[in-house]
C-alpha cells in the first residue's frame, strides 16, 4: 500500500489538529487516488474474465463492474478534492501525539519482524518466532530491556502454543520444537 | 408473553455452570483488552475471537456477549481516566467523565457509568428480546429486491450520514466492497481478483481483515506517533455513589437508554449521534447547569446509557435482518458466519434455542459487568500504566495469533500485515473504517441479493422495484442522500469542496 510516500510533514506551521486544510495540498492523496484507480480498474479486467452460465441473467460480472467502475470515480473525485486542498482528518487517539512528524522507522522495523514471522513459522515454529516477534516488537518501540523482553516473548508463545494445542485442539506450527513441545 | 417464556428457556439453557463460566470469562476478557488503551470494543472483540475457535456455537456466543458488554464499558473506563476516548461513541462520555476523575470524583464517574450501562444494557436487551421476534416475522416475509434496498439503505446511511467526508466513506466503502470480491464466485465457482492464488480463490477470512485493519493497522498507525510523555492516569479507588449522585443518575440513565435504543435499532448506524444528543439532553435539564463542562454526573451517566442501549439496540437488525451496523456487529455477524450461522430472519426460525440463549447471556452478561467491574476498578486502572512499548508489542503478537490460527497458513499472516498497512493507510487519510469493514461482511451478501432478484425478472432492472417497501426504502435511500446536501446550501455552511466551488463562482 502507499504508506511509505509520505510527505515530510511540516511541524513548524501553526496549532496542530483541526487547520490541517491551511497546509496546502496533501501530495500522497494523489498517490492514494492512482491506486484506488488501478484497483478499481483491475477489478473490471478480472471480471471481463469471468464467463457467464446460461441459467444467470445477473452471472458474476456485473457486481464487480459495478464497484470498478465507481472506484474509478470515487478515485478521480479524490483527485481534483485533493487539487483543492481537501484533506483527511488523521485518526487521534489516547497514545497519539498529534504534534509529531510520523516516525516511519519504526513502523519499517515492526513490519521487518512481521515478515520474518511469515517466513520463518514453518520452519521455526510458534514458539520461537512468537517470542522473537514480542520481543522484536518491543525493542522496535523502545524497550530497553532485551533480556526481559525475550523471556516475557517466550511465555507467551509457549503459552499460547499450549493453550490452542490442548484447550482447543488446535496444532500451531511446532518447527523445528517438533517432538519436544 | 411468548418471548417471555423462551427468555427463560434461554436463560434455563444459558445457567449451567459451565455456561456462566464462559460468559463471566469474556466479560473478564472483554473489560481486560477493552480497557487497554488504543482498543475499543470492535478491535477486543476481533482480538478475542479466535479463542473462541474450538468451541461450541452456543458457549462461544455466550463468551461473545461477555466479551461485547465488557469491550464496551472498558472503553468508557479508558475515556474517564486517560480523557482520550478510543471510540467517537465514548466522546461524550469523556468530556465530563475525566472532569469529574479530575476533580476526585473518579470513582462516582465509574460507578454511574457502570450501574447506567447495566441499566441500559438489560432494558435494551429486554427490548430486543421483544422487538426481534416480530421484526423477523416481517422480514421472513421480505423478498429479495426488498432486501438488497434494505442492505443498501444501510450502507449508505453508515457512509453518508456519519463522518465528516462523504467523498472518504465511499472510498471506505468500496475498498470493502472490493475487498468482499476477492474468492470463488458463490453461484458459478469462478475465482474472481484471485490473482491466480488458490488460497485467495477459496475466500479471505474475515476474521484477518478485521484483525489486520483494527489491530494491526492501529498498532503501526501509534507506533508511528507515539507520545513520548505518557497521558497523567487519574489514581481512582473503589467505585461508589453517594445519595446525591444516585438522585442525580436514574434519570439520565433512563432518558440516554430511551435515546439510544431507537438509534441502534433502526439500522442507522452508530451511538455517536444518541450519546451526543443525550448529552445535550442532559444539559438542558438539570439543574445543576453551572456544573456542565466542569464534571457533572449527568453527563456522564445519560451518555453511557445511550452508549449501551443503542448497543443492545443494533441486536435487533442484527438477529432479525442479519443487518449489522456498527463495527463491532459486524464483526460479531462475521463470527456467527464462522460458526456457520447465517443471522437473519431464517435463523430465529430454524435455531430459536441459539438465539434465545445469545439473547439470554447478554442479560447474564450484562450482569456479570456490573457484578465483576465495580471490584475490579482499581485493577482496570493500573492496567493503563502498562507500558507502551509492551502493550502494542502485545497487540501485534496476538493478532498474528488470531490470524494464524484461522488455518495455520503463514499466508494468512502475510495477508495480515497486507490489511494491517491498509489500516494504517485508512488512519492516514482519514478514511473511515465502519463502512469498509461493513463494505466486506454486506457485499457479498448484498450481490446474492441482487442477483436473486434480477433472475426472477430475468434480468431486468424492473426486478428491483417490483415491491412497495423496496420503492419505500429507495426513496427514504434518495431522502438520506439529497436533503442533507440541499439544506447545507439553504444555509449556506459547509466546509468541503463544495463550499469553497461556491465560494469560488460567487467571487467571479
Amino acid at each position: 500500500m502507499s504508506t511509505a510516500q509520505k510527505p515530510p510533514p511540516d511541524p513548524t506551521t501553526g496549532p496542530p489538529a483541526e487547520r490541517h486544510e491551511d497546509q496546502g495540498v496533501d501530495k500522497a492523496q494523489y498517490g492514494l487516488a492512482a491506486l484506488l484507480a488501478a484497483l478499481g480498474a483491475y477489478t473490471i479486467f478480472d471480471a471481463t474474465t469471468l464467463k457467464v452460465g446460461f441459467a444467470d441473467p445477473v452471472g458474476p460480472r456485473v457486481f464487480p463492474y459495478l464497484i470498478g467502475s465507481v472506484m474509478v470515480l470515487l478515485a478521480v473525485l479524490l483527485a481534483v478534492a485533493t487539487s483543492r486542498g481537501d484533506r483527511g482528518e488523521k485518526e487521534e487517539g489516547e497514545d497519539i501525539d498529534p504534534d509529531a512528524a510520523p516516525d516511519m522507522v519504526t513502523v519499517l522495523k515492526l513490519v521487518g519482524i512481521l515478515v520474518f514471522n511469515i517466513v520463518a513459522i514453518d520452519f521455526l515454529g510458534w514458539a520461537i518466532t512468537g517470542a522473537i516477534l514480542f520481543a522484536g516488537c518491543a525493542w522496535s518501540l523502545g524497550s530497553k530491556t532485551l533480556l526481559r523482553d525475550v523471556l516475557i516473548g517466550a511465555v507467551m508463545s509457549v503459552g499460547s502454543w499450549y493453550f490452542f494445542f490442548s484447550g482447543l485442539d488446535i496444532p500451531l506450527s511446532p518447527g523445528i520444537l517438533d517432538g519436544i513441545l | 408473553m411468548e418471548s417471555l417464556s423462551l427468555l427463560w428457556g434461554g436463560l434455563e439453557a444459558a445457567f449451567t455452570p459451565t455456561n456462566l463460566l464462559y460468559a463471566a470469562l469474556g466479560v473478564f476478557l472483554g473489560t481486560f483488552v477493552g480497557v487497554l488503551p488504543g482498543i475499543g470494543p470492535a478491535m477486543a472483540v476481533a482480538l478475542l475471537l479466535p479463542v473462541t475457535n474450538g468451541m461450541e456455537p452456543t458457549q462461544a456466543f455466550i463468551m461473545f456477549a461477555g466479551i461485547y458488554y465488557g469491550g464496551m464499558y472498558g472503553g468508557s473506563t479508558t475515556s474517564i481516566l486517560l480523557n482520550t476516548p478510543g471510540e467517537s461513541a465514548s466522546v461524550m462520555t469523556a468530556i465530563e467523565g475525566n472532569k469529574m476523575a479530575k476533580n476526585g470524583r473518579a470513582a462516582q464517574a465509574l460507578a454511574t457509568a457502570a450501574i447506567g450501562s447495566f441499566v441500559a444494557g438489560t432494558i435494551g436487551t429486554l427490548c430486543v428480546v421483544f422487538f426481534a421476534p416480530a421484526m423477523a416475522k416481517v422480514a421472513v416475509k421480505v423478498g429479495a429486491p426488498s432486501y438488497f434496498a434494505m442492505m443498501l439503505l444501510a450502507v449508505v446511511l453508515v457512509t453518508s450520514v456519519l463522518g465528516s467526508s462523504k467523498l472518504r466513506g465511499y472510498i471506505g466503502l468500496f475498498t470493502g466492497l472490493t475487498i468482499g470480491l476477492v474468492g470463488l464466485d458463490l453461484s458459478t465457482g469462478q475465482p474472481r481478483l484471485d490473482f491466480g492464488n488458490p488460497l485467495l480463490a477459496g475466500r479471505i477470512d474475515v476474521v484477518v481483515v478485521a484483525v489486520g485493519i483494527f489491530a494491526l493497522g492501529e498498532a503501526l498507525w501509534v507506533a508511528a506517533h507515539l507520545r513520548s510523555r505518557p497521558l497523567t492516569i487519574v489514581p481512582v479507588g473503589q467505585p461508589f455513589m453517594g445519595r446525591d449522585d444516585w438522585s442525580r443518575s436514574w434519570k439520565p440513565w433512563l432518558r440516554g437508554t430511551a435515546i439510544g435504543f431507537p438509534f441502534g435499532a433502526i439500522p442507522a448506524g452508530g451511538a455517536e449521534t444518541p450519546t451526543f444528543l443525550s448529552y445535550l439532553l442532559e444539559r438542558r435539564l438539570t439543574k445543576n447547569k453551572h456544573e456542565f463542562g466542569h464534571g457533572a454526573i449527568e453527563g456522564v451517566a445519560g451518555p453511557e446509557a445511550a452508549n449501551n442501549a443503542s448497543a443492545a439496540g443494533t441486536f435487533v437488525p442484527l438477529l432479525a435482518l442479519g443487518l449489522p451496523v456498527t463495527a463491532t456487529a459486524t464483526i460479531m455477524l462475521a463470527a456467527m458466519q464462522g460458526f456457520g450461522i447465517q443471522p437473519g430472519p431464517q435463523l430465529m426460525e430454524d435455531e430459536p434455542d441459539l438465539v434465545w440463549t445469545l439473547l439470554a447471556s447478554l442479560l447474564i452478561g450484562n450482569t456479570l459487568l456490573l457484578v465483576l467491574n465495580l471490584p475490579l476498578a482499581p485493577l482496570w486502572a493500573r492496567l493503563l500504566r502498562t507500558p507502551r512499548p509492551y502493550l502494542y508489542s502485545g497487540i501485534l503478537f496476538f493478532a498474528s495469533l488470531g490470524a494464524y490460527t484461522v488455518n495455520q497458513q503463514p499466508f494468512d499472516l502475510f495477508l495480515l500485515l497486507l490489511f494491517g498497512l491498509l489500516g494504517f493507510a485508512i488512519r492516514r487519510f482519514g478514511i473511515p473504517v465502519l463502512p469498509l469493514i461493513l463494505g466486506v461482511i454486506l457485499g457479498p451478501l448484498m450481490e446474492v441479493k441482487l442477483r436473486e432478484a434480477l433472475a426472477l425478472s430475468d434480468g431486468s432492472l424492473s426486478g428491483l422495484f417490483n415491491e412497495p417497501l423496496a420503492i419505500l426504502i429507495y426513496i427514504v435511500i434518495a431522502l438520506v442522500l439529497i436533503v442533507p446536501p440541499v439544506l447545507e446550501r439553504v444555509h449556506g455552511r459547509g466546509d468541503t469542496p463544495a463550499r469553497e466551488r461556491e465560494e469560488q463562482m460567487s467571487d467571479s
